[in-house]
């Protein structure tokens, strides 16, 4: 009763809420980059919205199932097929033995999640499924890995007709942030300046952080490393604003000028190289 | 205690930053450590993640909180009538390190820029009790004060990709050990063989903020030897008794 990973995309892994509990050892929480989608991905196969799901990125795996079961793929649009048949996101399907599902590619926002029902159930290492290196052995899923998962008695296509997934809270360019700590110590200038610019993801985006392509000057001088979270904006010597994510690590010493909602944590991570985004400050 | 100089803020919507005057001080660390511990004492059924810093404590509230700015009042007065007099029990460590060449790739360096003979520069760095102030940029990643003044020296100019695990290094003020290869710009000069951090313990890393640490010699052989028992298991953290 597994999924076998018969070509792993680009970067595929099992993620759950992630690592608490562990942060007093420089453990980063990890989990699902996107909440939002993994926990409608749960909840659309039956499962608690804790359970673990595979988080797919941009170019998506291939998998063989070796035993039935229901799944769903959610995000916010992507080709998908099970052997020749096309896939429709956010609706559940059963799967059989030897059937492959191939998330060709995802056409619109980064990630992708795929839900079983029960929930993957891989090994937990400090509480957790979430892959991240070196807490697992690999930071993703491996070509001829296996992920596990339960047999449920009774799997069926029901029509969760109350779920309603919410795909446009994405399409805005708004990030909804509260002041960081080191907020104060800016120039009048530079925090109207951060709040009124339109800024750019760069390439370096990855999931333990953002960086943004614009540069502002940073006349803080150098402090003590601090705690930080996913979602702290940092901006660096260098002038360089970085977003952290969910593998961010536990402490930083740069200065901490915004820090995300939860939510807009979550439409970042819909975010690519080249979209536009926005700070808002709302306290 | 008196609060009067702590700050309170809110870091988002599920996390409140408690920091003291922005220093690197034993005192100030006994401090935060006492308000961690009475924290922690009193918050667990709301499952909250305390840590700390050199001078900061970071209560998250992990999934989620109701009134932000009610817990503030709520942890200001469970602070205010917290008396601050017992010491923390705390650990104290004797940890293992080989500074032959082959480890210490940055320590001839140091030793012409300091004026100091290898052996006086091992010397100073083994007569020395470091305090564990706190974990963080790696897992396990121990950031260690104390360094006496004579063996301060800079970061790299430019960060190394491949530091191998064990590494042991100075950053300014701080000494530490690299838990897992990474990239990273400390000055090398010797190699720790111990494992830190162990992922598949619940319990990974026997060391806590406000331990103390101590560095002895060992020679290459004796490191092979250390080595080899990690890898079996039977490998034991000395511990002092106090």
């Amino acid at each position: 009763m597994s999924v076998k990973v018969i070509k792993e995309g680009l970067l595929s892994s099992i993620q759950d809420l992630g690592r608490f509990g562990f942060a007093g050892w420089g453990v980063p929480q990890s989990g699902v980059m996107d909440r939002y989608s993994a926990k409608m991905a749960n909840l659309l196969v039956g499962n608690q919205e804790f359970e673990a799901v595979m988080e797919v990125t941009l170019l998506g795996p291939v998998l063989e199932f070796q035993k039935e079961t229901l799944v769903v793929v959610v995000g916010l649009k992507a080709q998908v097929k099970l052997n020749d048949l096309k896939i429709e996101l956010l609706r559940p399907f059963l799967v059989e033995s030897g059937d492959q599902l191939h998330i060709k590619q995802i056409t619109q926002g980064v990630r992708a999640y795929v839900a079983v029902s029960g929930g993957f159930k891989t090994k937990e290492f400090l509480k957790s499924r979430s892959q991240f290196f070196p807490i697992t052995s690999h930071a993703s899923l491996q070509k001829g890995e296996i992920s596990p998962y339960n047999l449920q008695e009774e799997n069926s296509v029901q029509q969760f007709a109350g779920i309603k997934y919410e795909a446009k809270r994405y399409a805005s360019k708004v990030l909804e942030v509260y002041k960081g700590p080191e907020w104060d110590r800016l120039s009048n200038e530079l925090q109207i300046q951060l709040q009124i610019e339109v800024l750019s993801i760069s390439k370096n985006n990855s999931r333990m952080a953002y960086q943004l392509t614009e540069q502002f000057p940073n006349t803080i001088k150098g402090m003590l490393s601090q705690p930080v979270l996913p979602g702290t904006v940092q901006l660096t010597p260098g002038g360089n604003l970085i977003v952290l994510m969910r593998d961010a690590q536990t402490t930083g010493g740069y200065p901490r000028i915004f820090q995300l909602t939860e939510k807009s944590i979550q439409i970042l991570s819909q975010k690519k190289q080249g979209d536009k985004i926005e700070f808002k400050c709302i306290d | 205690m008196k609060i009067d100089q702590l700050i309170f803020q809110t870091l988002g919507e599920r996390a409140i930053l408690i920091s003291w005057e922005e220093k690197i001080e034993k005192n100030i660390l006994q401090e935060i450590l006492q308000c961690r511990k009475i924290i922690q004492k009193n918050y667990i059924e709301l499952n909250v993640e305390v840590i700390n810093t050199y001078n900061s404590l970071l209560i998250n509230y992990g999934l989620g909180i109701e009134n932000i700015y009610g817990e503030i009042s709520l942890l200001k007065a469970l602070l205010v009538k917290t008396k601050l007099s017992k010491k923390i029990k705390t650990n104290h460590y004797v940890l293992p390190v080989c500074y032959e060449e082959q480890f210490a790739l940055d320590l001839e360096e140091i030793c012409q820029h300091k004026n100091l003979t290898s052996e006086e520069f091992i010397s100073l760095h083994t007569s020395t009790n470091y305090t564990l102030f706190f974990i963080g940029f790696l897992p396990g990643f121990l950031y260690l004060g104390g360094l006496p003044k004579t063996l301060q020296i800079p970061r790299k100019k430019t960060p190394r990709l491949n530091v191998k695990k064990g590494a042991v290094g100075i950053g300014e003020k701080q000494t530490g050990i690299y838990p897992q290869n990474s990239a990273g710009g400390w000055q090398l000069i010797g190699n720790c063989p111990v494992t830190l951090f162990d992922p598949s313990q619940d319990s990974p890393s026997p060391f806590l903020p406000g331990d103390e640490v101590q560095f002895k010699s060992v020679s290459i052989k004796e490191h092979q030897e250390i080595l080899r028992q990690v890898e079996l298991g039977a490998y034991q953290i000395q511990k002092l008794e106090k």
